[in-house]
């Protein structure tokens, strides 16, 4: 029996070399995703334009002026002679932030007025938090902070009242991602999305190919037991991810920096476990699927929509309603991503990711008890 | 032991009965044919013997063993060819051979022998992609995959559809020798001039069972004369042979209508008479060119008159 697993494993190999097409996608998808979530798709605030009103034009303002050019995240766009040239200037679009600073005030201590376009809020907090860091950095200051929309009038503002000489200081440090990068948390998320994608989609869809073409009915009316049948349809797409991993950690290590902080064996270790929930989900589908196309619908449908939206990659869990917390926790991204999060970026060891290896742990004996129940012996 | 026995079978697919009350038992070494349109049931049925699927009642077994508790045992020791070219495209010809000798635990040496008559006909093809070869090599090829293990039984679904003549011919040669080697073969096909070629028939339609016998045997139920008929105008001719008196039936078969009449009503007025008053009852119709001569009934008529 064990030559016969053999030769339908490199049967399966011999398919997926075939298809030229299928192989190619397979293997560029991870370096194209993570080309474009790298250097295209990015949430991180970089040269944002601003224009500037300098009332004061004393030293206090110049040296915080200096601060704000020099900083990669804004970039000097004009200095301004009046706040109706910085609303025009709003209007089209060619700034994103205006700092006005106020003449004659207290020397030493100048109200700033910061206008920022809020048509993307998560932006326009961002940038606000930057600029108040900077602005707080640079000297003894008071901010005040007001949302403006690009062709609106301003909103009611929002003062921050920032006074360093009273109360306390609040002094930030970011933990394990100082520079606030965008790679470290879509990376896992790619990770997460590859490996769903080509374990369970694949998987299904070659499951569900033999349906499709006629030769399930073959092999089922053969001595070969259905748990090699789905031993050997998965082995390859195994085999295939862990390629993409190895794929995906050193475009992430090289290209963007993204450091592997913990054990790469235990990383890797974890890898091949989410990779076993997502064999399983497609073994799965494919007892449900009748066509390849359907097994296709259900794998985007029911894999990919929530590993995108419900596993933490792109949107925070926490700020979610209960509800969709709750249906969170049987997204197996969630727990990966998670795990990945603290093995790569953390650097922690295997006891702080237990939990994490036991919900997936748990998954696959679920799912394997399920779809193996599901296989039908007969048509 | 290697026959197959059916026993009241019936199965239903929601409020379509695709299987009714069928009752068959192929003898050891026969070959079997189950003749009927599509729709008939026949898929059913080989499903039902290949262990794919479950029957609503009634038991079935092959070579002896049941076909629900046996299913295992039963899947080591048939051959089955289901009717959709069930091969792997994407592999070479001696790839998918490769690959269903090992499924089965054997190897392509070990049963060259069973097999060699078909595949030599195929070997000069053997790095061809399986999706690349005619229609008439793919069955080539799907029936050497279904026999590299030395089945006791062969199930052939449909194995002529598609297939250009010449090479249906062929294969029917090649269930011939097979048949020789002792193995019991059960093979479905909608084509009725193919019948001929099997020991004995079921004719099947609507998931009945509507007559078991050797071809001879089935030919010789036909008790009505049969006249293949022509005219230069065919259709008009098939309407206005079903309005003469005492008509049976009267249906298009390629480039003649079979019409057939009851014996007695020949009889009565003697066989040269009745052609004469049947030519005279055509031309009046206004028909030409018109040809006029008995047949002996094939398969097709007998299943038509059923």
């Amino acid at each position: 029996m064990r030559d016969s697993l053999a030769a339908f494993v490199r049967k399966e190999f011999l398919h997926i070399f075939r298809d030229r097409r299928t192989m190619m996608i397979l293997l560029l998808m991870p370096i194209v995703l993570i080309i474009l979530f790298g250097y295209a798709i990015t949430t991180e605030i970089k040269r944002v334009p601003v224009a500037i009103l300098d009332q004061s034009r004393d030293e206090v303002t110049q040296k915080m002026i200096s601060h704000f050019v020099a900083s990669e995240y804004f970039e000097l766009y004009k200095m301004i002679d009046s706040e109706e040239e910085g609303q025009a200037l709003f209007r089209q679009g060619k700034i994103r932030m205006a700092l006005i600073v106020e003449s004659g005030k207290l020397k030493g201590e100048n109200e700033i007025q910061l206008l920022v376009d809020a048509t993307d809020p998560n932006e326009a907090t961002q940038l606000s938090a930057y600029a108040t860091q900077i602005a707080v950095e640079s000297g003894k200051v008071k901010v005040e902070s007001e949302n403006a929309n690009s062709n609106a009038k301003p909103l009611s503002p929002f003062t921050f009242h920032l006074s360093p000489d009273q109360g306390i200081a609040p002094v930030i440090k970011l933990l394990y991602n100082p520079q606030l990068r965008g790679a470290y948390n879509f990376v896992p998320g790619v990770m997460g999305l590859i490996l769903i994608l080509i374990c369970a989609m694949m998987t299904s869809v070659g499951i569900v190919k033999e349906k499709e073409i006629g030769t399930m009915e073959v092999l089922l009316v053969s001595p070969m037991k259905p748990v090699y049948i789905i031993l050997a349809k998965a082995t390859p797409y195994l085999l295939l991810s862990l390629v993409n991993i190895a794929t995906i950690l050193s475009l992430s290590y090289f290209l963007l920096d993204v450091p592997i902080n913990g054990s790469l064996l235990l990383l890797v270790g974890v890898s091949v476990l989410y990779a076993l929930v997502a064999l399983c989900l497609g073994l799965l589908i494919s007892t449900i699927a009748d066509t390849q196309q359907a097994a296709m619908l259900i794998s985007a449908v029911v894999l990919m929509l929530p590993v995108i939206l419900l596993s933490g990659m792109v949107f925070p869990i926490e700020n979610m309603p209960e509800i969709l917390q709750v249906i969170s926790n049987i997204v197996p991204a969630k727990w990966y991503i998670i795990a990945v999060k603290d093995i790569m970026i953390k650097g922690l060891g295997f006891g702080s990711v237990l939990q994490e290896i036991g919900v997936l742990a748990l998954m696959v004996v679920v799912l394997v008890g399920l779809s193996v129940k599901r296989f039908k012996i007969r048509l | 032991m290697k026959d197959i026995v059916v026993q009241k079978v019936n199965k239903a697919y929601g409020k379509v009965q695709a299987l009714q009350d069928i009752s068959l038992h192929i003898g050891e070494g026969e070959l079997f044919g189950l003749i009927g349109p599509d729709g008939a049931g026949k898929t059913s049925l080989f499903r039902i013997l290949t262990t794919l699927l479950l029957a609503d009642s009634g038991t079935a077994s092959v070579c002896g063993l049941d076909v629900v508790r046996d299913y295992k045992e039963i899947r080591w020791r048939v051959g089955y060819m289901p009717g959709r070219f069930s091969l792997y495209q994407d592999l070479t010809v001696e790839e998918n051979l490769n690959f269903f000798a090992t499924v089965f635990n054997t190897t392509v040496e070990e049963n060259y022998d069973l097999i060699r008559d078909i595949y030599v006909q195929i070997e000069p093809f053997k790095k061809r992609k399986a999706g690349k070869l005619s229609g008439g090599m793919k069955q080539k090829l799907a029936l050497s995959c279904a026999l590299i293990h030395r089945p006791d039984v062969l199930f052939l679904d449909e194995p002529t559809t598609g297939v250009d003549p010449v090479s249906r011919v062929e294969f029917w040669d090649m269930l011939d020798r097979l048949k020789r080697q002792g193995i019991t073969i059960l093979v479905s096909t909608p084509y009725m001039d193919e019948a001929s070629r099997c020991d004995r028939i079921a004719l099947m339609r609507g998931g009945r069972c509507l007559s078991v016998d050797t071809p001879e045997g089935i030919r010789g139920t036909f008790d009505k004369h049969l006249y293949a008929v022509r005219s230069a105008s065919m259709y008009k001719l098939l309407l206005d042979l079903r309005t003469y008196p005492d008509a049976d039936s009267c249906f298009s078969f390629g480039d003649a209508h079979h019409f057939s009449i009851r014996k007695d009503v020949v009889e009565k007025e003697g066989e040269a008479a009745f052609r004469r008053n049947l030519q005279a009852f055509l031309t009046a119709k206004g028909h030409t060119d018109i040809g006029i001569e008995p047949i002996k009934p094939g398969i097709e008529d007998c299943f038509m008159a059923l």
